[in-house]
């Protein structure tokens, strides 16, 4: 849509480019380019293709038809090393770094200068502290990485990029760890790199920084090509209605709605938890904690507060090591995941992939395995009644590709969360636990599974709402539990409660944890 | 019809067919009798007979060895419990006064079987409650399990003579020898209650994500340990027939290197050492390419000495053809010669993102 960069000059050119896997349409005809000195932005929501297309472009996958053209000339990678020769660098969301080398040995490894043989060291930090000054980062060569926070280590790995002399630098969710001064810093970087002719690519969720950053940006939908914009020319309402392909009123509606029913009922009044003392050493202080039926309540704090691991003992997850709990006024031992499940609480782990899916089993699989297990083995649910369960909750949770028998591996981050939540609540928990179930997916799906909460609590059940992003906990909680250094500080009913408020709470008296709020 | 094709093609025990097939073929080229199979006196006899009787005790193995892989485990100790096993009833029935009643061979047998599965809980509680890695918990009693079959045998070869015993190795059902009979029941019965009720999904389950399913309520330490016991449970029959059809216990040999081919068969049959998604159809596939395979070494007459080397070449074979990485390696050469665009070499696969 713009005219007046010609195709000639850019430095990627990606014409047509389809990417197949087994049952899903991952990238359908997706034209894409880049030009030397300019931050680009590629948006759309989980499983549009991003990855998929970032990892056609780094020689991670072959694609299943379509041209790539680098600087003019046609490539077809089939490593991500040819790849890296032709000068595509990436920086992933993970440092992938050794932390137990120094800066200088990161930054060259695997092209360590050579004198007579073996490594001249001295060579090695000298080019090492040029490319640092190069970026105007004040790094000493000879520390080693794992010393450094993991916004330095990050732009380590972008040095180490440069010096493979990127024509084009692909940074993926760079900030999601960063805090804002982190951030900055980084974006300083970037525009050096620009300057010096380097094309950027910036993936990231966060709107705010790629209006910030971004001169252009690609929009991808399910795998297709929505557009190619100027930043300034494209207005953010616009740009997310473009990535969701329909209106976007959801929030507001929730918001609207929230503020209704919370003058007629927070919670119904009627506790359905209750638990005293519970705490486990090393992990979470003895804390107080009571849920009623159909009440919300959302746990805020940093990373590392307590606010999952709470959440993690009353799943069962964890064993408590103190304290009682009480389901609906019965005393109850909360031991292991399935006891807890017995008594309808249900815990979905902020860790989907390592603690949540299945993945080598089908969507359908798993939605129906916690509800098979508390069947038990011998008491099979028939395979037709699964997949109309299956079915139904892709439907109700719009779950995609909308295939039963679709790996759940394959799926993007945000489907994937969806399928976790459909088999929580194929067992019709009373109690839901929910821990960080908006992060890493996109917009859309974030409204979705809020929407989801919402209308679950209407209808009676308990929702224990664990999120690091304030506005969705003040959006959603009737009460606010605040959590800092593994201990609860206190809980605070939600009437026009403000974030400034909650981080008000959140940073009360502890001026001296800042070097805390970074976890890795 | 295409479509199916198109699906068994792409199915994890296409290329086991296809070499076991290759090998029928050869087998008949070198001995144009091979597929032939004669009834004397209602009973079957041929080569493909008795390539299904040899491979009975390994395929029974095999079944077992196919449900504790896909937990992520495995079991050393299959062929010194089939040892045991066999060294227990022989030394039953030979101090019995009544060795040709059937009811004290019903005993002697139930004895074993007990013994056998108390020994696969032994192993599953090293395993499932003790949380020892698998490849060590088996061994332990890979290595003591023939130890204590020649306690009991007392050191020596026990001969037995007992009719309804050997029923087991030489006798017949409907034609066919019983211990195919037997695996054929044992390999039905498994696939039916492990595919018909949900067992099959908590096993797969459990093998692909362990933590998951801890979550989702699943009580893997007693499926373990049932898997275990079931496994140790086929080891002990397996050990019957063998001391049955060599009419003889022998503590250092019965069942030697059984422990191997099952896991072989169940490799090659397509499920992964890795855990997770299996099938028992294809390590049925897998005992016949075995076992095919050291019949074939016979007829077309390799000395028997290097059966075990072209054992190897097979593996590879298979091995190779069913990895993702040749897979993909091919289809590049393939494209590459379609369109000669200027790629080069391959180089070392994409490396590991770590954190």
């Amino acid at each position: 849509m713009t005219q007046v960069l010609s195709p000639v000059d850019a430095v990627v050119d990606i014409v047509g480019v389809t990417m197949e896997f087994p049952g899903v349409m991952a990238l359908d005809c997706v034209d894409f380019r880049m030009y030397p000195g300019e931050v680009h932005s590629l948006m759309g929501e989980n499983g549009a293709g991003k990855s998929t297309l970032i990892k056609v472009l780094t020689g991670v996958y072959s694609a299943t038809a379509g041209d790539m053209h680098l600087a003019g000339s046609k490539v077809s990678f089939s490593t991500p090393a040819q790849a890296q020769d032709a000068g595509i660098s990436t920086v992933y969301q993970e440092v992938n770094l050794l932390p137990n080398l120094s800066v200088a040995e990161n930054i060259m490894l695997g092209r360590e200068p050579r004198r007579f043989g073996s490594l001249d060291w001295r060579a090695m930090r000298r080019r090492a502290a040029e490319l640092l000054e190069g970026l105007n980062l004040d790094i000493d060569p000879g520390s080693l990485l794992g010393s450094h926070s993991i916004a330095i280590q990050q732009l380590v790995a972008i040095a180490r990029a440069v010096d493979v002399n990127a024509t084009v630098l692909i940074l993926d969710e760079p900030t999601s760890s960063l805090d804002t001064d982190e951030v900055a810093e980084l974006f300083r970087v970037i525009r050096t790199l620009k300057e010096q002719g380097c094309a950027i690519l910036f993936v990231s969720h966060f709107l705010d920084q790629v209006y910030e950053i971004a001169d252009r940006l690609t929009i991808l939908r399910n795998g297709r090509l929505v557009g190619e914009y100027r930043t300034e020319e494209i207005l953010k309402i616009d740009l997310v209605q473009k990535m969701i392909g329909k209106e976007m009123a959801s929030f507001s509606e929730l918001e609207q709605r929230h503020r209704e029913s919370e003058e007629e009922i927070a919670g119904t009044g009627i506790p359905f938890l209750e638990a005293k003392g519970l705490g486990r050493r090393g992990a979470i202080r003895p804390v107080d904690f009571s849920i009623d039926e159909g009440e919300v309540v959302g746990l805020a704090g940093l990373l590392g507060s307590g606010r999952t691991e709470i959440a993690r003992l009353l799943g069962g997850i964890d064993r408590a090591d103190s304290g009682t709990s009480e389901v609906n006024g019965k005393a109850v031992k909360l031991t292991s995941p399935r006891k807890a499940l017995s008594k309808r609480i249900a815990f979905a782990s902020e860790d989907r992939r390592g603690e949540g899916i299945v993945g080598d089993l089908s969507v359908r699989d798993n939605i129906a395995l916690a509800l098979q297990i508390e069947r038990g083995w011998y008491r099979p649910i028939a395979p037709k009644r699964v997949t109309e369960l299956a079915q139904h909750y892709i439907d109700a949770l719009n779950i995609r590709p909308a295939d039963p028998h679709a790996l759940v591996r394959n799926l993007s981050g945000g489907n994937q969360q969806k399928v976790l939540l459909a088999r929580w609540l194929a067992v019709a928990p009373r109690l839901l636990i929910l821990d960080e179930p908006t992060r890493g997916i996109d917009i859309g799906a974030k409204a979705e599974i809020q929407k989801l909460v919402f209308n679950l609590a209407e209808n009676g059940m308990s929702v224990l709402y664990i999120s690091a992003e304030l506005e969705e906990v003040l959006r959603l909680s009737h009460r606010v539990g605040v959590m800092r250094d593994r201990h609860m500080v206190s809980m605070v009913e939600n009437d026009s409660l403000s974030v400034e408020d909650l981080l008000a709470l959140i940073a009360e008296g502890s001026e001296d944890e800042d070097e805390k709020d970074v976890v890795a | 019809m295409s479509a199916q094709l198109r699906n068994f093609t792409g199915s994890r025990i296409f290329w086991p067919v296809v070499i076991l097939v290759g090998l029928v073929i050869v087998d008949v080229i070198a001995f144009p009798g091979f597929l032939d199979i004669t009834v004397k006196e209602g009973h079957l006899f041929g080569a493909p007979i008795d390539i299904l009787r040899n491979g009975a005790p390994t395929l029974l193995i095999g079944v077992g060895m196919t449900l504790v892989i896909a937990t992520r485990g495995i079991d050393l100790s299959v062929g010194s419990i089939a040892a045991i096993s066999g060294a227990v009833v022989s030394a039953l029935l030979l101090n019995s006064p009544t060795p040709d009643n059937p009811w004290t061979v019903v005993q002697a047998v139930g004895i074993a079987l007990i013994l056998g599965f108390i020994l696969g809980v032994w192993n599953g509680t090293l395993v499932a409650y003790l949380k020892i890695q698998p490849i060590i918990a088996t061994l332990i009693l890979m290595t003591a399990g023939r130890g204590v079959a020649m306690l009991i045998t007392e050191g020596q070869i026990l001969t037995l003579h007992s009719k309804p015993f050997e029923w087991f190795g030489s006798g017949f059902i409907v034609g066919f020898p019983v211990a195919v009979v037997i695996a054929a029941v044992v390999l039905i019965l498994t696939m039916l209650v492990v595919r018909r009720s949900a067992l099959g999904m908590f096993i797969e389950s459990v093998g692909i994500n362990p933590e998951a399913s801890r979550q989702a309520g699943i009580r893997s330490r007693g499926l373990l340990l049932g898997i275990y016991a079931f496994c140790a449970l086929l080891a002990a029959l397996a050990g019957l027939i063998i001391t049955s059809d060599q009419t003889a216990a022998d503590a250092n040999n019965t069942g030697l290197f059984i422990e191997l081919d099952a896991i072989l068969a169940v490799v090659i049959g397509g499920t992964s050492l890795m855990g997770g998604r299996f099938s028992l159809i294809g390590t049925l596939v897998g005992v016949l390419v075995i076992q095919t395979l050291v019949t074939t070494v016979y007829i077309v007459g390799i000395p028997p000495v290097a059966t075990m080397v072209f054992k190897a070449v097979v593996v590879i074979a298979v091995s190779l053809l069913q990895s993702p990485t040749t897979n993909e390696k091919f289809a590049n050469w393939r494209k590459d010669r379609r369109r000669p665009t200027p790629t080069k070499a391959i180089e070392p696969k994409r490396e590991k993102v770590s954190a």
